[in-house]
């Protein structure tokens, strides 16, 4: 049975073009990029190259990039970072209610230690209403932190309007980039953000590497105290076979953007097409303003785990949400947030698509998805008591 | 992350449906835990002659459901009362700690079902109230209270958790 991966939001195949760079760097260079000879300089060297293809991806200058163990790690990095420096300043940040859990549980801990929270609610898509954000500024407010695009329903929030609004009362607007960047443009100057989390994972790069932009002149302090590596904003040895993993998966990103949001758009949208095949089926997320490569749905009277499951016996692979929250059996916040109910956010389903998937294959897990749920539906008390 | 019987019982539920005309019904369960479980039983001469159930719910959820129907198939009401969800997660051989308690719902099911027929039929002895199985204690984690069963996290006072409804007893390490 061939195997149907559409689980891309957890994580990405490599690139053969990433897997080749990564192999033929460890198999020349062992050095450390920070040694004075010509064996660390060689790592230097590419080093350098990496950051300037992952800065020519978000629109920003190499010296602005330092790199981390991965999307968590930016997160944990600017929203801990800003609020440590800038306690003097204030005690208020502001966020929305539909963010990642590196966002929710590092503002969680910042909460303990005395910071506020102001968490702006979304519509029924998962927009942030953007006056929403501004209304709640104080004088006391020293950092926002909203998302570009949410990992559970692929609505891409209006960042740059957002930029704007902090740009206007000089306060550092950090964004959680993870599932954007490199899938959808992503342009830190347009947009007005001041710090930009990213992961390589997301666009055909290793897992275990990514980046956090920090805009010149940003108040932070490091999360890793230690050497004197990138610019000493992030001590420890580096990564090095991820981090040329994630400049070359960056440089191909960007040059194969256009022909890539076209076939995922194509899969998305014969996916979406072929779900009125199936009743009771919600759309999660906003129609047009959303990710390109995730189809977010509820399924009514079943459970997800069940349903990924059964469809993982038949070879179709897809998550019930975010990786990251597999281990909770709680509701998910984002679905709640957006207006389902408990039964409903239990009911769901992601489907995210690569550029490798095939239309044959989107055909395959929509009539497999129809069988799973039959088959749970005539398990489910739910289904015939309101079916 | 689940053993094969778990699988099996999952992928090939036994005693699925609903008896039309039952002896006794037993409802537990919500959706906002995520599960939600229906047993329905047939009594002939203090024996559970059939049973039926439907569950809405994840994997371990169904398995239990189906297991505990086979557990309980044949059985005296007075073996059926017996079986414990314990036991049921040892004929599953055991469950992944988070859905130990949460998904694990049969036993409950089935004695209210047993308890409903006992109601049913009125002037007979009910038997005994089963024990109540051993309530564990809210795990405290850097000054926070969490369910012990879902590990949703708990306002100190409350009773029962908020999300997977399981009574839970608050003492501090």
């Amino acid at each position: 049975m061939e195997t149907v991966y559409l689980d891309h939001i957890s994580a990405t195949p490599l690139h053969p073009e990433v897997k080749r760079v990564i192999i033929d760097h460890i198999s020349h260079s062992f050095g450390n990029p920070v040694s004075q000879h010509r064996v660390g300089d060689a790592a230097l060297e590419a080093l350098e190259g990496a950051r300037e293809e992952v800065a020519r991806l978000i629109n920003a200058n190499p010296e602005e990039v330092v790199f981390t163990s991965g999307g968590t790690e930016s997160i944990n990095h600017a929203i801990k970072g800003v609020a440590l420096a800038r306690a003097k300043k204030g005690n208020h940040i502001i966020t929305s209610n539909i963010e990642h859990n590196a966002v929710l549980k590092s503002l969680r801990m910042l909460e303990r230690m005395g910071y506020r929270v102001t968490s702006v609610p979304v519509d029924e898509f998962g927009l942030v209403d953007p006056d929403g954000v501004k209304k709640a500024i104080t004088d006391e407010t020293i950092l926002v932190s909203i998302m570009h695009a949410n990992n559970e329903i692929g609505t891409i929030e209006p960042i740059a309007e957002i930029g704007r609004i902090t740009r206007e009362r000089n306060i550092p607007f950090h964004c959680d980039a993870v599932v954007s960047a490199g899938v959808v443009p992503v342009d830190v100057e347009e947009m007005g953000i001041d710090l930009l989390s990213i992961a390589a994972n997301q666009f055909y790069g290793p897992s275990g590497v990514g980046a956090l932009y920090i805009r010149p002149k940003t108040e932070i302090w490091p999360l890793l105290d230690g050497g004197m590596q990138e610019g000493s904003r992030r001590g420890g040895t580096h990564n090095m076979a991820g981090i040329v993993g994630m400049g070359k998966a960056a440089e191909l990103a960007r040059k194969e953007m256009p022909q890539r949001m076209e076939h995922l758009l194509q899969l998305k949208k014969a996916f979406i097409d072929g779900l009125g095949l199936i009743e009771d089926v919600l759309l999660n997320g906003h129609p047009t303003q959303s990710l390109p490569n995730l189809a977010s749905i509820s399924v009514s009277y079943v459970e997800g785990e069940s349903m990924v499951l059964l469809l993982d016996e038949e070879g179709i692979c897809v998550s019930t949400r975010s990786a990251c929250a597999s281990g909770s059996l709680r509701a998910s916040h984002v679905l709640l947030s957006i207006g389902r109910d408990y039964a409903e956010a239990q009911g769901t389903l992601l489907f995210s698509f690569g550029m490798t998937n095939t239309l044959g294959e989107v055909e395959r897990a929509l009539e497999t998805l129809k069988e799973v749920v039959a088959t749970l539906r005539n398990i489910s008390p739910l289904y015939r008591k309101e079916g | 992350m689940y053993s094969e019987t778990v699988m099996d019982h999952f992928k090939s539920p036994r005693n699925v449906g609903k008896i039309e005309d039952a002896d006794g019904i037993g409802e537990v369960g919500n959706p906002v835990c995520g599960d939600m479980m229906t047993i329905t039983l047939k009594v002939k001469d203090d024996r559970i002659e059939d049973i039926k159930f439907e569950t809405f719910g994840c994997g371990a959820a169904i398995a239990v459901s189906s297991m505990v129907t086979e557990m309980a198939k044949g059985k005296t009401l007075e073996g059926a009362l017996k079986i414990t969800n314990k036991s049921v997660v040892e004929e599953l051989e055991g469950l992944p700690k988070n859905k130990l308690h949460c998904s694990n719902l049969g036993a409950d099911a089935l004695h209210q079902a047993i308890m409903d027929y006992y109601e049913r039929k009125e002037g007979r002895t009910k038997p005994k109230k089963r024990q109540r199985e051993k309530v564990e204690p809210l795990e405290h984690r850097e000054g926070r209270c969490y369910c012990p069963y879902c590990d949703v996290e708990l306002a100190e006072e409350a009773p029962t958790c908020t999300f997977c409804g399981k009574p839970t007893e608050h003492r501090h390490a």
